[in-house]
C-alpha cells in the first residue's frame, strides 16, 4: 500500500491486498531471517541461558503521532522497557495491528517506520506480526498489541519482593513529559520543549544491571504516572515511601503544561523513565551511572523506603515548603480541569 | 512575572509560617477561616499547608467548588441531554466524573453518549462548525471566572453565527452564599479567605458587605503558598487588632472595580436566579441564568425526562460545608460516602472537605522524626 | 474555581494573541482583556486573558515578602 493510498477493509482480509501489504510494507521494514517466510509462527532459536521473560500490551494513544515519537515507536518501545525494567535482555517481539478502515497510507507508513525504528534503537528483532481491518467507526484509527520475548540472566533476582525499608529511589529522568505532551497536543498547547520522553530503554537498565550497584527493583512509570506505580509497589512490597518535592525532576514546560490545565506530574505516564530501588549504599554510583547515560541524564533521588505501620499512607509526599501529603491512588486517568 | 517561584520558595514560606505563629500568639481563642474556592482548598491540600499552622488558626473549606456544589438535578440533565441521537456535549474535566443520580457522563459516555472534555468554552466552537447536523451543547458551571468565558463564547458564537451552540447554564455567584453563610446562626467564622480570581472579575470592592454589613475579616488572596499564608497573617492581624477589612492582597491581579468587560458580558448574557447548591439547599439569586433574549442559546429548555432529585438520606454536607461539623460526624463518611463513590458534594471534588479528610486526615504521618 | 496562571503575551491582533510560558503556548482570546498589550503578562484561565499583571504590583508584593522572610529569617 503507498502512502497515497487509503486502507481498505480487503487489506485486512487475507487476500491479494494483504499479501502485498505485508510484502511492500512490513517486510521491507523490518526483514530479518525469522520474519522472512512468512509462516504461521516464527520458530527461533535456542534460548540463551537464563529465565525466559514475557510480557505483552496493548497501545491506543490519542494523538496518534505526537512530538517525540508515534504509535509504532511507543508500541515497541513499551514492551521492550516492560522486558527491561524485570532485569530480562530484549530479544523477540510480535507486534499486531487493528486499524481503521479509511485510513492514510502515510500514516501506516509512519506507524511502522516508528516500530522498525524502536527495534532498531533497542536491538531487538520483529519476528512473527498480524494485521486486521475493522470497518469504518469501529475502531480509533490504529491500535497495537505488542509482545515481547526476553532473558533473564543467571543470577540475576529483580522484584518487588527485594524492595524493603532503606532502599532509595532514583528515577532516570523528569516525570511526565509523556502525558504533558499528549495532553497539551490536546488542547492545543505547542512549544519546542513539548517532546514526548519516549524511548527504548534497554541498553539503560543493562548498563544499571552491571554498574556494582545492589538495585533491588525496576519500574518504568508508565500509565497513572509515578505515582500509581509507587502505591503499587508500596503495597506489594507492604513498605510505604517517602518523596521530597524538591527532589522530583520536572522539566519547565511539563510544569508549565500541568498548571495551565490542571494536572499534577506525578501522575502522568512517562514512557522512556525508569525508578529505580537501590540499597542506599549505592545510590552515588547509581546515579553517575545513569548521568553518563544519554537516556540517563536528569536522573535524580526522589525519596526513600521506610517500614510502614498500620494506618499509615503508602507514599507520602514532603512539599516543597515544608508540608506533607499523601499521594494517593487516582480512581481513573488525569483530567484538565478549571477549578 | 518573572518570578512566579517567589511565591513558592521555601524560605519564604517558612518566614512566614513564623510570621503567622508568632501573630497567633496574641489570639486569646481558637479562629476560624474559611477559603470558599476549590482551588483555595487543592492549592492548601498539596502544599501540605494545614499541619504548618498554629493550632489556635484552624482553616476550613467553605461551598466554593462550582463542581462539587452543582445539584444532581443538572448533572441528570446533562446526562439525558448527552443521550439525545445528535448532541455532543462539550465539559470541562471536572464534572465528568461527579455522579448523578444514575451514574455521570463519564458512564454516559461509555453508553455511547458523545461526551467531550474540553479545557476553554471556546473549544466546543470549532467542534460545533465542524459538526453542523449536531447540537453541541456546553457544561458553563463555574463562579464569576469562568463566566465571562462562557458570555465571549456565547459572544462569538452569535457573531460567527454558529447557530448549533447551546449551553447549559450552572454558573453561580460568591456574593449570595457568602451572605447565608453569615446569616446561618450555627456558622462560626472568623475571616474569610477569598478567592482570588473570581475578585479579579467581579473586585476587591464587592466584598464591602462582609465589613460593613457583618463585620467580618477578610483578605482577597491568590494560590500560591505564599498568598495564602500573607492571608492568613492579616486575617490574624484583624482579627487581634479588632479592624476587620478588605485587604486586596493580590493587587498584582485584583483590581478595586474589577475587570469592566467581564462584567458587561456577564450582564449581557446572564442575571442572577435562584438555584440550588448540593448540600446546601436553594439560595436566592445565587445563580446565573441565560437571559430571555438568548433563549435560543439555552439547553435547560430541551425536553428531557430527568429523575426526582434526592439528596442522599443522611448527608451531612451542608453543615460540613459551613463548617459546623466535621466529616467524620456525618454517617454517612468512609462507610456509603467515599471518593470512589461519592454521594455529596464534600466527596465529589478530590480536595472536597470530606475526600480532603478522607485522603490527609485518616493517616497519622508517622514519618521518621 | 479557578486555575489561572500568568503568561507572556508574545503578538496579538484584535481579539486574539498567542501568551507564552517557560516555553509554551497557546492561543488566548482577549475578549475580555482588551487592553493587554504586547510583551506584557496575562492571567489565563480556560482560554481567556482575565487579566492583565501589573508588574508594579508584584514587585511590590515581592517587596513584603522579602521583609518577611529578612524579619522572621533571624530566628534560626
Amino acid at each position: 500500500m503507498n502512502r497515497d493510498e487509503t486502507l481498505l477493509l480487503a487489506h485486512g482480509s487475507g487476500g491479494r491486498l494483504t499479501h502485498e501489504l505485508v510484502r511492500r510494507v512490513f517486510l521491507p521494514a523490518f526483514d530479518n531471517p525469522y520474519l522472512r517466510p512468512l509462516s504461521d509462527s516464527a520458530v527461533l532459536t535456542e534460548l540463551p541461558a537464563g529465565r525466559p521473560a514475557l510480557t505483552t500490551d496493548a497501545f491506543v494513544v490519542d494523538p496518534v503521532v505526537f512530538p517525540g515519537g508515534d504509535l509504532g515507536y511507543l508500541s515497541v518501545c513499551g514492551t521492550v522497557n516492560d522486558l527491561a525494567v524485570a532485569g530480562a535482555r530484549p530479544l523477540w517481539l510480535t507486534w499486531a495491528l487493528v486499524l481503521e478502515e479509511g485510513l492514510d497510507g502515510e500514516l501506516l507508513h509512519t506507524l511502522v517506520e516508528g516500530a522498525a525504528r524502536a527495534c532498531r534503537e533497542a536491538g531487538v528483532t520483529l519476528v512473527a506480526g498480524d494485521t486486521k481491518v475493522v470497518p469504518r467507526g469501529k475502531g480509533d484509527r490504529a491500535f497495537a498489541i505488542t509482545s515481547g520475548l526476553g532473558v533473564v540472566p543467571v543470577g540475576r533476582d529483580l522484584g518487588d519482593h527485594r524492595v524493603g525499608p532503606g532502599d532509595d529511589i532514583v528515577v532516570s529522568g523528569p516525570f511526565g513529559d509523556h502525558g504533558a505532551t499528549i495532553m497539551a497536543c490536546r488542547h492545543g498547547l505547542s512549544g519546542s520543549g513539548l517532546v514526548s520522553d519516549c524511548s527504548p530503554l534497554a541498553d539503560l537498565a543493562e548498563t544499571v544491571l552491571t554498574c556494582g550497584a545492589d538495585v533491588h527493583a525496576m519500574h518504568d512509570p508508565t500509565r497513572g504516572g509515578a505515582a500509581t506505580t509507587c502505591h503499587e509497589v508500596a503495597a506489594r512490597a507492604g513498605v510505604r515511601f517517602v518523596l521530597e518535592e524538591a527532589s522530583l525532576p520536572v522539566r519547565s514546560e511539563t510544569l508549565t503544561t500541568c498548571e495551565l490545565l490542571g494536572l499534577d506530574p506525578l501522575y502522568l505516564a512517562c514512557e522512556g523513565r525508569v525508578l529505580i530501588w537501590v540499597a542506599p549504599q549505592d545510590t552515588e554510583r547509581l546515579l553517575t551511572t545513569l548521568r553518563r547515560h544519554p537516556r540517563g541524564k536528569g536522573a535524580a533521588r526522589i525519596g526513600r523506603t521506610e517500614a510502614r505501620k498500620d494506618g499509615q499512607a503508602l507514599v507520602l509526599l514532603k512539599t516543597m515548603i515544608g508540608g506533607e501529603r499523601p499521594v494517593d491512588l487516582l480512581s481513573g486517568s488525569e483530567l484538565p480541569r478549571i477549578c | 512575572m518573572s518570578t512566579p517561584d517567589a511565591f513558592s520558595d521555601r524560605a519564604t514560606v517558612e518566614a512566614l509560617v513564623r510570621r503567622v505563629h508568632e501573630r497567633a500568639s496574641q489570639l486569646r481563642r481558637p479562629v476560624t477561616f474559611m477559603e470558599v474556592c476549590g482551588t483555595h482548598t487543592h492549592a492548601i491540600a498539596a502544599a501540605g499547608l494545614r499541619r504548618l499552622l498554629p493550632p489556635l488558626v484552624r482553616l476550613i473549606s467553605g461551598p466554593g467548588c462550582p463542581v462539587c456544589v452543582t445539584p444532581v438535578d443538572y448533572l441528570d440533565r446533562a446526562e439525558a441531554i448527552a443521550a439525545l441521537p445528535d448532541v455532543i456535549v462539550c465539559t470541562f474535566g471536572d464534572l465528568v466524573r461527579v455522579p448523578s443520580s444514575r451514574g455521570s457522563l463519564e458512564r454516559a459516555r461509555a453508553r455511547g453518549c458523545d461526551v467531550r472534555v474540553v479545557y476553554s468554552p471556546r473549544d466546543a466552537l470549532p467542534i460545533a462548525r465542524d459538526h453542523p447536523s449536531k447540537r453541541v451543547v456546553f457544561l458553563a458551571v463555574g463562579f464569576e471566572t469562568t463566566v465571562p468565558t462562557v458570555a465571549a463564547a456565547l459572544a462569538e458564537a452569535e457573531s460567527e453565527r454558529v447557530s448549533n451552540f447551546q449551553i447549559l447554564p450552572g454558573g453561580k455567584r460568591i456574593e449570595p452564599p457568602l451572605r447565608a453563610l453569615l446569616t446561618d446562626r450555627e456558622v462560626q467564622i472568623d475571616g474569610f479567605l477569598l478567592p482570588g480570581h473570581v475578585s479579579v472579575i467581579i473586585g476587591a470592592n464587592a466584598y464591602a458587605f462582609l465589613v460593613e454589613e457583618f463585620g467580618v475579616p477578610a483578605a482577597v488572596v491568590g494560590f500560591a503558598p505564599a498568598d495564602i499564608l500573607l492571608g492568613v497573617v492579616e486575617l490574624v492581624r484583624q482579627v487581634v487588632d479588632a479592624t476587620p477589612r478588605v485587604a486586596n492582597l493580590y493587587a498584582r491581579v485584583v483590581r478595586p472595580a474589577g475587570n469592566p468587560h467581564a462584567q458587561e458580558l456577564i450582564a449581557r448574557f446572564f442575571e442572577p436566579v435562584d438555584t440550588r447548591w448540593r448540600g446546601l439547599g436553594t439560595i436566592p439569586a445565587s445563580g446565573l441564568g441565560l437571559r430571555a433574549a438568548w433563549a435560543h442559546r439555552d439547553a435547560s429548555s430541551i425536553a428531557v425526562a430527568v429523575p426526582e432529585p434526592r439528596e442522599p438520606q443522611g448527608c451531612r454536607c451542608g453543615e460540613v460545608l459551613k463548617g459546623v461539623v466535621e466529616p467524620p460526624e456525618c454517617p454517612l463518611f468512609d462507610r456509603s460516602c467515599t471518593p470512589d463513590a461519592p454521594l455529596g458534594a464534600c466527596m465529589v471534588s478530590s480536595e472536597g472537605t470530606c475526600a480532603a479528610w478522607y485522603r490527609h486526615e485518616r493517616f497519622g504521618t508517622g514519618a521518621a522524626a | 474555581m479557578c486555575l489561572a496562571i500568568p503568561m507572556q503575551l508574545l503578538d496579538r491582533d484584535e481579539w486574539d494573541g498567542t501568551a507564552e510560558l517557560r516555553g509554551v503556548r497557546r492561543r488566548v482570546s482577549l475578549m475580555l482583556c482588551p487592553e493587554a498589550q504586547v510583551g506584557g503578562y496575562v492571567l489565563v484561565h480556560a482560554g481567556y486573558a482575565i487579566a492583565t499583571v501589573d508588574a508594579e504590583e508584584a514587585r511590590k508584593t515581592l517587596d513584603i515578602l522579602d521583609e518577611v522572610a529578612e524579619l522572621e529569617g533571624t530566628q534560626e
